[in-house]
């Protein structure tokens, strides 16, 4: 399978142990990624908040460089940067009017852009059956909790993807690698996203209680598919227990962390060493 | 309360920007209700849409919360009348941003997504490091607080050490195109109120 590829900002960033997993992950599984020439950011919260065109027109190029070299699917790691391409997408193909204007301020034709995928999508369209089949390590021993946070389910209007107050598709998948994950009540709460470095208050108490809530329920650790979700709740983890007033030690692991183990990978491979919980009371 | 002089009335263009008819709300709380951050607000989603329900579109533009909004998408998810909250909260920003009606308390959440967007602009792609000093230099000329300005300086040795740190960003290779894109999106009266 080959797949275009945008990975955003974060994954080119201080999240490359995201972008290290998720290329060796489906390296493993013969996925190719054709990365967007010269791709732009999507403009994320502050687009959005503080400029309502630009938010569609940054996306909007993006959509148009992948238009532009063939490409039918688009894999967009990242839950910010894939509900700005599906938002602007949306914008523009219900208004004709828009879609012109944004032709001519991004310089591109902005007709038919390619099909955004999620991470965990891109799993499901691998197949469970596959990825079962292709497990050598089989995750016994993991009780994770799978956190989709925000973007992944929501607006469901806009990302169109899986049930957002209860979404399962992650559990799916790590069940299909032998985990058995936990049932807990913060799935989709938010864990402060963008604040981290403007709020930071808001980000420990909001990832402080997807935290407890997560050991509470017996999970051993957390599984995330998005950048911003694991620099909260890994990054940031010391932090927010001691502002709760508590200690965690939970590892946070991303989607394409947990299957690449199961396929044997090592955690070398995947820049799981590179986090900042290790587990076990490092 | 004034009104910024010669400023379009802001209610037509909330709905406008948020593509919502705010007549729709029937103020069932839904959206305060599972708002992460309504706890801290001084003025939850609830009442910021009923407030503009009656005209009163200052006192939404110079609330804290919506600055305290983490777009989580939540409200905008239940809301059983299909009021787009979240979207609202956007033009609600926007407008606060353009017409320089910003809440005092909250002008370093404005500062952040500022710092942001001239980041994106200069590279098309972010450099978190600049974005880190720039902001940290903006919040310190307008606070002098040292310790903001400090913390989390203990974390570049940390982010060093796992290879997360990128002294030298990237950059997109048409950063022309980039400029142009921002210049035909930003309106010439902003001046960001953010100064």
């Amino acid at each position: 399978m080959n797949l275009g590829y945008y990975p955003g900002c974060a994954l080119h960033g201080s999240s490359n142990d995201y972008e290290q997993s998720l290329r060796a992950c489906l390296a493993a599984l013969g996925v190719t990624l054709a990365e967007i020439d010269d791709w732009i950011c999507c403009g994320a919260t502050s687009a959005h908040s503080l400029n309502h065109k630009l938010a569609i027109a940054l996306p909007a190029r993006n959509l148009a460089l992948a238009h532009r070299q063939g490409l039918a699917e688009m894999f967009a790691p990242c839950p910010m940067c894939s509900m700005q391409l599906l938002r602007a997408g949306q914008a523009m193909a219900a208004d004709k009017r828009l879609r012109e204007e944004i032709a001519d301020i991004v310089e591109a034709e902005v007709d038919g852009g390619p099909r955004v995928l999620n991470l965990i999508q891109v799993f499901q369209r691998i197949g469970l059956d596959k990825l079962k089949g292709a497990v050598r390590t089989p995750l016994q021993d993991l009780k994770p909790a799978c956190y989709y946070g925000c973007l992944l389910v929501r607006p469901p209007t806009v990302v169109d993807f899986d049930d957002a107050e209860q979404p399962q598709s992650m559990e799916a998948i790590v069940t299909a690698l032998g985990a058995k994950p936990v049932a807990w009540s913060y799935k989709t709460e938010c864990c402060g996203a963008g604040m981290t470095m403007a709020k930071t208050e808001t980000v420990l108490e909001l990832s402080g209680r997807i935290l407890a809530n997560a050991v509470a329920h017996g999970a051993n650790c957390l599984v995330v598919a998005c950048p911003m979700c694991h620099v909260n709740l890994d990054m940031k983890q010391a932090d927010a227990g001691a502002f709760l007033r508590t200690k965690f030690d939970l590892p946070v692991y991303y989607l394409s962390d947990m299957v690449g183990m199961a396929l044997g990978l090592g955690a070398a491979d995947m820049g799981i060493d590179r986090h900042f919980v290790v587990g076990g009371g490092n | 309360m004034e009104t910024t002089a010669g400023a379009q009335p802001a209610i037509p263009q909330i709905e406008s920007l948020s593509q919502t008819r705010l007549a729709e709300c029937y103020q069932c709380g839904k959206c305060t209700a599972g708002c992460p951050t309504a706890g801290q607000m001084d003025i939850p989603p609830t009442r910021l849409i009923r407030l503009l329900q009656l005209g009163d579109s200052d006192s939404a533009l110079r609330a804290n919360s919506i600055w305290q909004c983490v777009s989580c998408q939540t409200c905008t998810t239940r809301c059983p009348k299909r009021v787009d909250c979240a979207a609202v909260m956007d033009a609600l920003r926007q407008l606060a941003f353009e017409r320089g009606t910003l809440s005092p308390d909250e002008r370093r959440t404005v500062l952040f997504q500022k710092a942001f967007l001239d980041n994106i602009r200069r590279h098309g792609r972010l450099n978190e490091i600049e974005l880190i000093a720039a902001f940290k230099g903006a919040v310190f000329l307008r606070d002098r607080s040292l310790p903001f300005l400090f913390r989390d300086a203990g974390l570049a040795p940390q982010l060093q050490k796992r290879r997360k740190l990128h002294l030298v960003g990237e950059q997109a290779k048409d950063r022309g195109v980039v400029a142009r894109i921002f210049a035909r999106t930003t309106p010439r009266s902003t001046h960001g109120g953010a100064q």
